[in-house]
């Protein structure tokens, strides 16, 4: 019988807090899961239906109250959703339809149409969220994560 | 022997053992020791240590503030609902219907706040006495993590009412947390319970406010009171004299003062709340923001850092660097022959005046500089903006820091000294800034004269 170095009462000890440190791990994930964020279709968080994308005209921007986010619809026809929570501390932030830009009214953050800042302190263009086109040509919103980017990029608008 | 004694006796001494006008010395000491709430306390207390403007009741007082505040909070469970929908009416009705709705919701509110004051007001006194001075390190990290956990409690507790104050300044405080890199991001979520803040976060907070963060306070206040009681309060002496270790029995001669003290601080509460009421205004409304939209007032601080340095220094590596300071303090500190001297010696008060003093003048002139002159970023428009608005400003205070504490050593500061005045200077900076963000920002957050 070979000799091992791991004597059996330090095996034993280790395989019992081995098992304990699971236990531990799997109850904070079950805890973790149980407290993580859920979401419900037609409310924000869930997923919007707009309708065709011929509602809405060449370089309008709708506020979309419910979903909390701007449909955007460029000159060129490109279409994108804002989310309109300002991504310096949080603000609401309204379309001035007269400028044509989104004005945050807390810290004087100022955004184009399609999100990019023209005035700091907001260190990054106005998030979006995933927007698809569904198979009876209607416009769909997801607005269960937000999308940050550090810079806006043409991928960011779809093109129908 | 054995005497009979009647049945009411026994089952009275069945309840309290000792008699409650004990004759003796030693009947004072048995007292605190068998009673389930004296026995914080030890048998004897150094007399030199019940000496008011040394301790100034602080710590007692954030126990009768908590005890307040455990009582009003438990009583407002039973006239609040949880819900965006019912929430700001129940607020309402407090003001209307309950009976002494408004006086129990005021006592919770200013009780909570006081909070935030007092327990910054006991570090204070306990840094400038050294009482964290070994064995007592540990005991002074406790306590900073039982201030993290206070204002906690008052951060999920201002969400509550769901007023716009409440809404906004909830929003704008948690989006500060959105800048932390890496776990900013998910931990947001997870407290707002989505991307901004709505039912799932009133329920989140609800469950934190009322169960999570006051179980962790009961919890670390026992431990650390226990700590207290094991290690023996400091005493207090004068810079040229030996502490007297006199000892007196604590009842009556510590519990008598207390009783008084939590009485007159009751009456001081009930009288405030009874005349001041509790901010509330008009209900949540998400869609708009009000003008300037502010933290609560415990983060304008890190609200006025923000505006002058790039997210990832305003609020990740300064404040992680002072949390990380004031936890290592007490270990660095070797010099064990200044505990109970105020500031430490003569030559400590004097620098350590200047040093607040330096602190509000030097906070007030970053502000303004950079406010109305200072623009690195436009200089500088080919640098982004963490190294033109971060690394640059940052190294231009490290260097003045050092500079600062090369002239305390020039003039005769000991180690102790010089990392008290350095302390003092950063802690009136932050206050300032504390206070500038608060009263000095108006409409867009510009600078004015309040």
């Amino acid at each position: 019988m070979s000799k091992s170095k791991l004597s059996r009462r330090d095996f034993l000890n280790l395989a019992w807090g081995t098992a304990g440190a699971l236990v531990a791990t799997e109850l904070s994930f079950v805890g973790f899961k149980f407290l993580s964020p859920r979401a419900t279709d037609g409310e924000f968080g869930g997923e919007f239906n707009l309708g065709a994308y011929e509602n809405y005209p060449l370089g309008s921007v709708t506020p979309i109250e419910v979903g909390r986010f701007y449909l955007v619809r460029l000159e060129d026809g490109g279409i994108l959703a804002i989310y309109r929570r300002c991504t310096h501390l949080g603000c609401a932030v309204p379309f001035d339809q007269a400028t044509g830009k989104f004005t945050c009214p807390c810290h004087g953050s100022v955004f184009t149409n399609e999100g990019d800042v023209l005035n700091q302190p907001a260190p990054r263009p106005l998030d979006i969220f995933a927007l698809s086109i569904n198979e009876e040509g209607d416009i769909v919103v997801d607005t269960s994560s937000p999308i940050q980017r550090d810079k806006t990029s043409a991928e960011d608008i779809l093109y129908v | 022997m054995i005497e009979k004694e009647s049945l009411p006796k026994r089952i009275f001494k069945s309840i309290q053992r000792d008699p409650l006008a004990p004759k003796d010395d030693r009947g004072r000491m048995k007292m605190v020791m068998n009673s389930l709430i004296l026995h914080i306390h030890p048998t004897k207390t150094p007399k030199a240590a019940l000496k008011f403007n040394y301790t100034f009741g602080l710590g007692g007082l954030l126990l009768l503030l908590g005890t307040v505040l455990a009582i009003t909070g438990v009583l407002l469970i039973f006239a609040y609902t949880p819900s965006p929908d019912a929430a700001y009416e129940s607020m309402i009705a407090l003001q209307t219907e309950v009976f002494f709705g408004n006086l129990i919701r005021n006592l919770h509110h200013w009780s909570g706040n006081l909070m935030v004051v007092v327990a910054v007001l006991h570090l204070l006194r306990v840094f400038y006495t050294a009482g964290f001075s070994k064995p007592r390190e540990f005991n002074w990290a406790m306590g900073i993590a039982l201030l993290l956990l206070i204002v906690g409690a008052n951060f999920t507790g201002y969400l509550l009412p769901w007023d716009q104050l409440a809404y906004w300044a909830i929003t704008v405080g948690i989006s500060l947390l959105d800048y932390v890199p890496l776990v900013g991001e998910p931990l947001t979520r997870l407290l707002l319970g989505g991307s901004e803040v709505g039912a799932a976060t009133l329920t989140n907070f609800y469950g934190l406010h009322i169960a999570i963060i006051p179980l962790s306070i009961f919890g670390l206040v026992s431990f650390h009171i226990w700590r207290v009681r094991k290690d023996k309060i400091t005493i207090p002496r004068k810079i040229e004299e030996q502490a007297d270790k006199t000892k007196v029995t604590t009842v009556p001669h510590l519990v008598s003062i207390e009783f008084v003290f939590a009485l007159a601080w009751v009456a001081i509460l009930l009288l405030w709340s009874a005349f001041v009421n509790a901010p509330l205004e008009e209900a949540a409304n998400p869609a708009h923001s009000p003008n300037p939209a502010k933290a609560a007032w415990y983060f304008m601080g890190f609200q006025e850092l923000l505006m002058h340095f790039h997210p990832l220094f305003g609020a990740i590596i300064i404040p992680g660097m002072g949390l990380l300071g004031l936890f290592a303090i007490p270990y660095l500190d070797a010099d064990m022959d200044s505990v109970g001297v105020w500031f430490r010696s003569v030559n400590g008060r004097w620098l350590a005046l200047i040093s607040a003093n330096l602190g509000v003048i030097g906070a007030f002139a970053f502000v303004l500089v950079d406010e109305y002159w200072l623009d690195l970023p436009g200089w500088l428009p080919f640098l982004p903006s963490s190294i033109s608005n971060g690394w640059i400003p940052m190294a231009g205070i490290l260097l003045l820091l050092i500079a600062f504490y090369e002239a305390l050593k020039a003039m005769k500061a000991t180690a102790c000294e010089a990392r008290q005045s350095l302390f003092t200077l950063l802690f009136s900076a932050f206050i300032t800034l504390t206070i500038i963000g608060i009263y000095f920002r108006g409409e867009g957050m510009a600078f004015i004269i309040p």
